[in-house]
């Protein structure tokens, strides 16, 4: 290939006595797409923040088509880089369009706003994107993967040579990646190139032409995306073979259902759900987004009313008027977008694993501080989140870390059922098996679990059923001892995506 | 209905028509209330606050909060007057109004700078400097009324833009340091809405991490708006002045959270990322309204917090509930 468009070498960066790049190389030529792989924490969002001029490097040198880049996020822009970041970075307050066209206005230096042309520029790129989302509403109002899309539109508006997206598909329909899949392609061919991060292996080999992994801030792999298998990116990533199968576990004893709906019924979002749950088992309830699991899923948990139908818990009808009856009755949620709904990012990590369950430490209306952190630093190991303690805030970890605070929390409750809402999204895959380990292990102590996803491969993992939501109903149930990948596929699938 | 509704989805508009109902209420009360002439003594009672609120509306959009504006207002115009008269130099009107302005930017790099360069806390700093300029006023510039205000001051402060009788046989009139309110706020609402600085202000109140990464230099846009405040607080200062046709080094200090109720019930949102001079101006009118036709209605003085207190809880509350229960109907409306 010819000369790079982008050279990073010998990055090093430390945050204190955390050493979280050594000596990195990598580089991008025009046209290509580079996947950056690495497990939670091993420094990919770091090396991108660095290369977009956020956050200074300790060492090293960023060049783009020959010229040096400091730490200045303009100069980088400038320079061609567009970046798509793990947290969106949107303006919540303003309109979609206004968000779309602002990096480029920012870039061209304007003293001007032109509220025309950035309409124009907006409904453009969406309509590339062949997204249906109204420019003149405010961002606030949108739902994730609707954000989610915005970010991506943003980048591409720049008219980026090298555009990065770090996990830029967590919150998209299959249907959205394709259409994003479709549109990398266009621009490759118009020599664009692309840095791309994602803990779903289908994408990374679907996506990428070169590998470059990441093991606790050292590159340990690089090569064409031909030298690499699952198996290897696996292994590369984490240093251990990955299991893929469904992990073995003893029959839980049968015992009486804890949880049972019957023609639960929410107007609009989903219909005539009728399930039961019993202490010790695990659910999948497999649907794509916009299935209306989500809906469901809240219900459970008293955050959104159904119209009709009955929830009982322990065989006595409930009615959830809020998620605060539903902790009493016994229940944890773990929500989607755990970003802005589960966690304090400037409070400390021990402060968030330990709030919702303050009252095992406290004795006669006070708290036991060290009791508190004892529980906190156990919750650390057990889930081997990657931090020097537990007094930072969780704004320092990496995403896929804080995802892991968020379980730490709902565990510390112990609580009877557990509604995970994809509860692995924007984890990697050493990590993800870890996690659903732990998930099964605190299963087998009596708590039943609810999941819901769209990961076919952690259904069959991770339940003793599964069952498949299509457009607001439940329209099969599989038993994922005998059920395979594709079948599933077929099932969810089926009646279109949203 | 729908277009109702739709209407008071927004706080500004909820403020508003509140305002209207309340004044019609007091106008029940006391017919003479609902005139012309009371619009214009209206206007001309908010005028300083009204001037105060637009500076206090673009720190606010930025995700900041600013309560030394009151002191650097009463700094500018105290200064202003003693060094024009301790010169005894021969100064035209507008003159003064350069002058209070340029002395409040002065005053506001400070703010800017600790904000801005070293990105301290906005409330900490301005907490800090509505002491600080202050206590520097009156120990170093002068504790003293100063009533000889020049010939031309007096006379500016006479020129009226309308002057009325209402219907109590009391003059009412519109002064034409109404102007000064005019002028800053056609200049706020083409800053905020048509340069791109201003819409750097909102990025940076809507997401100041987001602003950084896509290359604006957030220190230098902070650094700006505190310098503008500061000025717009000294024109807000002079007008007092010519108003009051007395220079008081203790006035206008403590009337901070007036004016910041004023913004909040005009729609901007402590939080940061939400303002306009629409409703900036709007708040004005409607805290002076409550402040001063309460009292002129016979209602005794402390209903006026109440008032004032019931209307940011509306105004803020009620579009919350509007847009919960269209979501509803919309969901609603969807095919199962
Ligand atoms: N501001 C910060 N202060 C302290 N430590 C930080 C900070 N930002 C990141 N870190 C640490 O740097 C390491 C690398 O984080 P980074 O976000 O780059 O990981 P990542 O590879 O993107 O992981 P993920 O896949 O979970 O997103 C983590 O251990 C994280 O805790
Ligand atoms: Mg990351």
């Amino acid at each position: 290939m010819a000369e790079p468009l982008l050279t990073m070498s010998g990055i090093s960066k430390a945050y204190g006595p955390v050493r979280v790049l050594e000596n990195v190389d990598l580089s991008l030529s025009a046209g290509e797409v580079r996947c950056l792989a690495g497990e939670n924490g091993s420094g990919k969002s770091t090396l991108i923040k660095i290369l977009s001029g956020v956050v200074a490097a300790d060492g090293g040198t960023v060049t783009i088509a020959g010229r040096r880049l400091g730490n200045d996020a303009r100069a980088a822009i400038d320079a061609g880089l567009s970046v798509i970041y793990q947290d969106f970075s949107l303006f919540p307050n303003l309109t979609v369009a206004e968000n779309i066209a602002f990096l480029r206005f920012v870039a061209q230096g304007r003293r001007w706003n032109n509220i025309a042309e950035q309409r124009r520029l907006a409904g453009d790129v969406l309509a590339r994107m062949s997204v249906d989302i109204d420019p003149r509403v405010l961002v606030e109002t949108l739902p994730v993967a609707s954000k989610q899309l915005i970010a991506i539109a943003r980048a591409l508006a720049n008219d980026a040579r090298i555009i990065v997206m770090d996990e830029p598909t967590t919150a998209l329909t299959r249907n959205e990646v394709t259409r994003l899949a479709g549109i990398v392609a266009a621009l490759k061919d118009d020599g664009v190139a692309f840095l791309f991060v994602s803990h779903k292996t289908e994408e990374v080999f679907s996506f990428c032409d070169t590998i470059t992994v990441l093991r606790d801030g050292h590159v340990v792999a690089a090569g064409a995306v031909g030298d690499f298998d699952a198996d290897r990116l696996g292994r590369e990533m984490t240093g251990r073979s990955i299991a893929h199968e469904r992990i073995a576990r003893a029959d839980a004893p049968p015992q009486p259902v804890f949880l049972e709906t019957r023609g639960l019924t929410r107007r609009g979002d989903y219909a005539d759900i009728s399930l039961e749950l019993r202490p010790g088992e695990i659910v999948s309830i497999l649907g794509l987004l916009g299935s209306g699991r989500t809906e469901l899923a809240q219900t459970l948990f008293g955050m959104v009313a159904a119209d009709s139908g009955e929830i009982r818990i322990g065989g006595e009808p409930v009615a959830f008027a809020h998620s605060s009856e539903a902790v009493e009755a016994g229940i944890g949620y773990v929500p989607e977008d755990r970003l802005t709904e589960g966690l304090f990012l400037d409070q400390p990590i021990g402060d968030n694993i330990t709030v919702a369950s303050l009252e095992q430490s406290a004795s006669g209306g006070l708290l036991d501080r060290r009791s508190l952190a004892e529980r906190a630093r156990r919750a650390v190991e057990r889930l081997r989140i990657r931090t020097p303690g537990i007094e930072p805030p969780v704004a320092t970890l990496s995403g896929g870390n804080q995802q892991r605070v968020v379980l730490a929390r709902w565990m510390e409750r112990s609580p009877a059922l557990m509604i995970l809402n994809g509860p692995t999204v924007g984890v990697d895959i050493g990590s993800k098996r870890e996690i659903h380990e732990l998930l099964v292990g605190l299963n087998r102590s009596g708590t039943a679990l609810l999941v819901v996803t769209d990961d076919i491969g952690e259904a069959l993992a991770l339940s003793d059923r599964i069952l498949v939501m299509v457009n607001g109903r439940i329209t099969a149930a599989f038993d994922p001892r005998t059920a395979d990948e594709d079948t599933l596929y077929a099932a969810v699938t089926t009646g279109g995506d949203r | 209905m729908s277009r109702l509704v739709a209407l008071i989805a927004s706080p500004r508009s909820v403020v508003f028509l509140t305002a209207v109902v309340f004044a019609l209420v007091i106008g029940a009360l006391n017919p003479n209330f609902l005139s012309v002439a009371t619009l214009i003594d209206l206007l001309r009672n908010s005028l300083v606050t009204g001037i105060f609120a637009l500076g206090v509306m673009m720190v606010l959009a930025s995700g900041g909060i600013d309560v030394s504006f009151t002191a650097v207002g009463v700094f500018a115009m105290y200064a202003t007057v003693s060094l024009v008269l301790g010169l005894d130099l021969p100064m035209p009107v507008v003159g003064f109004f350069v002058i209070a302005a340029l002395i409040g930017a002065g005053l506001g790099i400070l703010n800017g700078l600790l904000i801005g360069v070293l990105g301290l806390p906005t409330l900490i700093v301005t907490l800090g400097t509505l002491s600080f300029f202050r206590g520097a006023l009156l120990t170093f510039v002068g504790t003293t009324y100063i009533s000889n205000v020049p010939r031309n001051v007096i006379a500016f402060a006479r020129t009226n833009i309308v002057r009325l009788e209402n219907a109590v046989g009391q003059l009412v009139s519109l002064p034409l340091a109404f102007v000064v309110l005019a002028g800053v706020a056609v200049v706020v609402a083409l800053m905020m809405n048509v340069t791109q600085f201003g819409r750097k202000i909102y990025a940076i109140g809507g997401s100041e991490e987001g602003a950084r990464r896509i290359g604006i230099d957030v220190g230098w846009v902070k650094l700006r708006i505190y310098v503008i405040a500061g000025g717009i607080a000294g024109l807000a200062g002079m007008t007092h002045f010519t108003l009051s046709r007395m220079a008081n080094p203790f006035d206008l200090v403590g009337s901070e959270l007036d004016v910041i109720a004023a913004v909040v019930l005009g729609g901007a949102r402590i939080t940061g990322g939400h303002g306009s001079v629409s409703g900036a101006l709007l708040g004005a009118l409607v805290i002076t309204m409550i402040n001063t036709s309460l009292l002129s209605a016979g209602v005794p003085s402390y209903w006026q917090k109440v008032v004032v207190g019931v209307l940011i809880l509306v105004g803020t509350g009620l579009p919350i509930a509007i847009e919960r229960f269209r979501s509803q109907r919309a969901r609603l409306a969807r095919p199962a």
